[in-house]
């Protein structure tokens, strides 16, 4: 419909002449002021939207849950895929909890939820933010320009799964000024982290250890992507050059750190075994684990550089030795797909269009005769079988019933020993009025539940909440019988605080 | 069905033969282009279609003949031999020829999802041969994955947006122009996959986009899916090396010249994405901003 906007085709540097207003160059510092702003604005929109929830939400600090999602997202994210959905979910709820203690778990679970869903920004085609901001174009013209960015976004994991993973916005939101030389960066946060331990400063040794492993994090994922380009295409890097000099830094890289943060382990190990604090003695612990962390993602880097090299030859031998084709064609990416992507949209459809016309291959048009539409029309709909093919009825074996004790027996038995709780029994007594019932087998069953009530499952009814309890105790009276020899016990039933015993529990836990 | 169409065209090859065309030499031709518009079919299968191959390759009049049918029905061969059968596709404007509207719904309102989908073949097609010896080597077999693909088109977007910030350009379009914003934020824009609630890809995520491609694909007898890894395994079939060849490369490629790109390789080894700043620097004037 226009013609590319002059602002774009004219270079800053060959506009020459006095400038109605402040150009690009200087504008330039402030548009990417706007845009670092403009990164905050979804977390601040949360607080601003969370009181049109339906619900009272408004003690919920969403900002600073949507930091702790971005956080967790961050640190949860693997060399190879990202974050977990229902994992950043459930470690999200404690903090929620811990917000509004009296509200129901499955408002935390909620709150929760919306937090990151709304970070994704699900309800968007690009799942993604839009800010609007202006600029002054060379010729002075004032240009609105859109601003498109990710918080988290989701990535596809093997097997069809989906992972989080936090955009470089993210990144520079959460930790700020992330925006520099990794490697350099990585190594200051680790002097000062050394000399922050060897002075026992361990509060700030942990602010610092953790800012370390978010730049191993960035570390890695820079690596990762060069490392997936080289791999699909070998011809895309300079492989001559670059490409083994990545890796060599890589290599010295990981090896640097992982002599150094292990130095640093072996100083926390120490400072955790002799200090007598225990915050301090908590917080280096904590350290350790961060620390293993570290060197666990290196480790994990340093497996994937090794395997570069081995790649890199197979795909050379199979790319460069292959007998040189006589006809030479069309460059797909060189001659169309590179060409097409830096056009503007309107003319890069164009491209895309042609191929996709005489790229797709043809399609034979369904032709319905009326004939056949009256039959199909007419053809009941074919009952699915929801249910798949029929069960053939299992061919069961009654296995013979070996018990000694019939379930009217225990029933019996079980009603005899029901006793009242302050009346307890002689259990020469139960065992003549089980005898009265005119089953013989019955005194053999109450003799045996007696004789495991003498050691009555306390733990277990403590556990199951059981309001009481069987028990019996010898006070050193012979049991005078003609089949069952030793003590006459008493035999009783005890009851149990059942509420109170449900109070300790939640305590405990 | 087609019947009067190959007798009217088949009658104006009949007398530069030497035989007479029969009725049954005709349904036979005809018979030959029916098995080519059914593209999954293999050669090899068939003991009726490999006979009518060897016919067309030995008997110059009935390879006429059935080159005629083809056409009547607004079908252009490419190749008839063994390994890629009966290979026919569409003419423009035929009755066989997919249409964009048909293909997805969207692109009729949307042109950034017009594009998606055209772009996500056309980079299909450039990872299935990735350099020009492939695409010209009969025995190349190509293999592409759902994940490959976006990926692939992601590196490209990423190159070209560290290009554009290391000449400190703001490539971020113009609010009411939309058109002109360049083609390859749309794609990074996109989101790659998302969660939903059937465990399957958003439809509108370029893994979705890119999915739905090879799966059309392969309905058309371009490639055959080999496994569920990376999103979806493919490998090539000898028709879609044909298809992009002869067809799809060249028009795409025309379509470019006519915009005024003209991208230039020596052409005998394949473009380094390393190089085509150096092209991109040649088409200056021809309409790119960003690459002034």
């Amino acid at each position: 419909m226009t013609s590319p906007a002059s602002t774009d085709r004219v270079p800053p540097q060959l506009s020459a002449g006095p400038r109605p207003a402040p150009g690009p160059a200087a504008d330039e510092g402030l548009a990417r002021r706007l845009r670092a702003l403009a990164c905050t604005a979804p977390l601040h929109d949360l607080d601003a939207r969370k009181a049109n929830l339906a619900g009272e939400y408004s003690v919920y600090g969403m900002a600073e849950v949507a930091l702790a999602a971005i956080d967790l997202v961050t640190l949860n994210m693997d060399f190879d895929t990202g974050a977990d959905h229902e994992q950043i979910v459930a470690r999200l709820v404690p903090r929620i909890a811990a917000q509004a203690p009296h509200r129901p778990a499955a408002e935390h679970e909620r709150v929760a939820r919306w937090v990151l869903e709304n970070l994704i920004n699900v309800g968007s085609a690009d799942r993604g933010f839009r800010a609007v901001y202006g600029t002054f174009a060379p010729d002075g013209s004032y240009v609105r320009r859109d601003y498109d960015f990710k918080l988290i976004e989701e990535v596809p994991g093997p097997g069809g799964t989906v992972y989080l993973r936090t955009t470089d916005e993210a990144v520079n939101v959460l930790v700020g000024a992330l925006d520099t030389d990794v490697t350099s960066a990585q190594i200051a946060a680790e002097v000062k982290l050394e000399v922050l331990i060897n002075r026992g400063r361990l509060a700030d040794a942990q602010l610092a250890a953790e800012q370390a492993r978010y730049r191993t994090v960035q570390y890695s994922e820079t690596l990762r992507r060069a490392l997936d380009a080289t791999r699909r295409n070998v011809r895309a890097v300079d492989w001559l050059n670059a490409v083994p000099d990545m890796i060599t830094e890589a290599l010295d890289h990981v090896a640097e750190r992982y002599r150094h943060e292990n130095a640093i382990l072996t100083n926390i190990r120490k400072a955790r075994d002799e200090t007598e604090e225990p915050e301090h003695k908590r917080r280096a612990a904590e350290l350790v684990d961060i620390v293993k962390d570290c060197i666990r993602r290196h480790t994990q880097l340093q497996s994937r550089l090794l395997e570069a090299g081995p790649l890199f030859r197979a795909e050379q031998d199979r790319q460069a030795f292959a007998t040189p084709a006589t006809t030479s064609g069309i460059d797909l990416y060189g001659h169309l797909v590179a060409p097409a992507l830096p056009l503007p949209l309107e003319q890069a459809i164009r491209v895309t269009d042609a191929f996709f016309a005489r790229g797709t291959g043809l399609r034979t048009p369904v032709s319905v005769r009326v004939a056949d539409l009256v039959g199909i029309l007419l053809t009941p709909p074919v009952e699915r079988e929801h249910l798949g093919a029929e069960m053939p009825e299992p061919d069961l074996i009654a296995t013979p019933d070996d018990s000694r004790f019939s379930e009217e027996q225990l029933a019996a038995a079980t009603e005899l020993l029901d006793l009242p709780a302050d009346a307890p029994r002689r259990l020469s007594g139960l065992l003549a009025e089980a005898r009265r019932t005119g089953d013989p087998d019955l005194a053999y069953l109450v003799a045996l539940l007696a004789v495991h009530a003498a050691s009555p499952p306390v733990g277990t009814a403590y556990r199951q909440g059981e309001e009481k309890l069987l028990f019996a105790v010898d006070d050193g009276t012979e049991l005078d019988d003609p089949e069952f020899g030793g003590a006459d016990l008493i035999v009783g039933t005890a009851l149990l605080d059942a509420a109170g015993m449900a109070a300790d529990r939640t305590e405990a836990a | 069905m087609s019947e009067p169409v190959e007798w009217s065209e088949a009658e104006p090859s009949a007398p530069s033969a030497t035989t007479a065309v029969t009725p049954a030499d005709a349904a036979d031709a005809a018979r030959l282009v029916a098995f080519g518009l059914q593209p999954k079919l293999a050669p090899a299968r068939d003991q009726e279609y490999t006979e009518l191959l060897r016919r067309y390759r030995e008997d110059p009049a009935f390879a006429r003949l059935a080159d005629a049918v083809a056409a009547g029905l607004g079908l252009v061969v490419l190749e008839v031999s063994p390994r890629a059968g009966m290979a026919v596709t569409a003419a423009e404007d035929s009755v066989f020829a997919v249409r964009m509207g048909d293909y997805a719904r969207r692109t009729a309102a949307d042109s950034g999802d017009r594009f998606l989908h055209g772009l996500a073949h056309l980079a299909a097609a450039a990872l299935a041969f990735p350099r020009p010896e492939d695409l010209a080597d009969d025995s190349y077999i190509g293999r592409v994955t759902v994940n490959g693909v976006d990926a692939f088109v992601r590196q490209a977007c990423r190159r070209l947006e560290e290009r554009a910030a290391e000449q400190g350009e703001n490539t971020d379009p113009a609010t009411d122009a939309p058109g002109l914003e360049a083609a390859w934020r749309i794609w990074a824009r996109r989101s790659a996959t998302g969660a939903t609630k059937d465990a399957r890809r958003p439809a509108a995520s370029t893994t979705g986009i890119v999915a739905k491609a090879l799966a059309f694909l392969t309905d058309s007898g371009f490639l055959q899916r080999t496994g569920d890894d990376n999103g979806g395994t493919y490998r090539t079939t000898a028709r879609y090396q044909l298809q992009v060849r002869d067809m799809a490369g060249s028009a795409a490629l025309a379509e470019l010249l006519e915009l005024g790109v003209v991208p230039v390789t020596d052409g005998t080894a394949s473009l380094l994405p390393a190089e085509d700043t150096d092209d991109l620097d040649l088409v200056a004037d021809a309409g790119l901003p960003f690459h002034s």
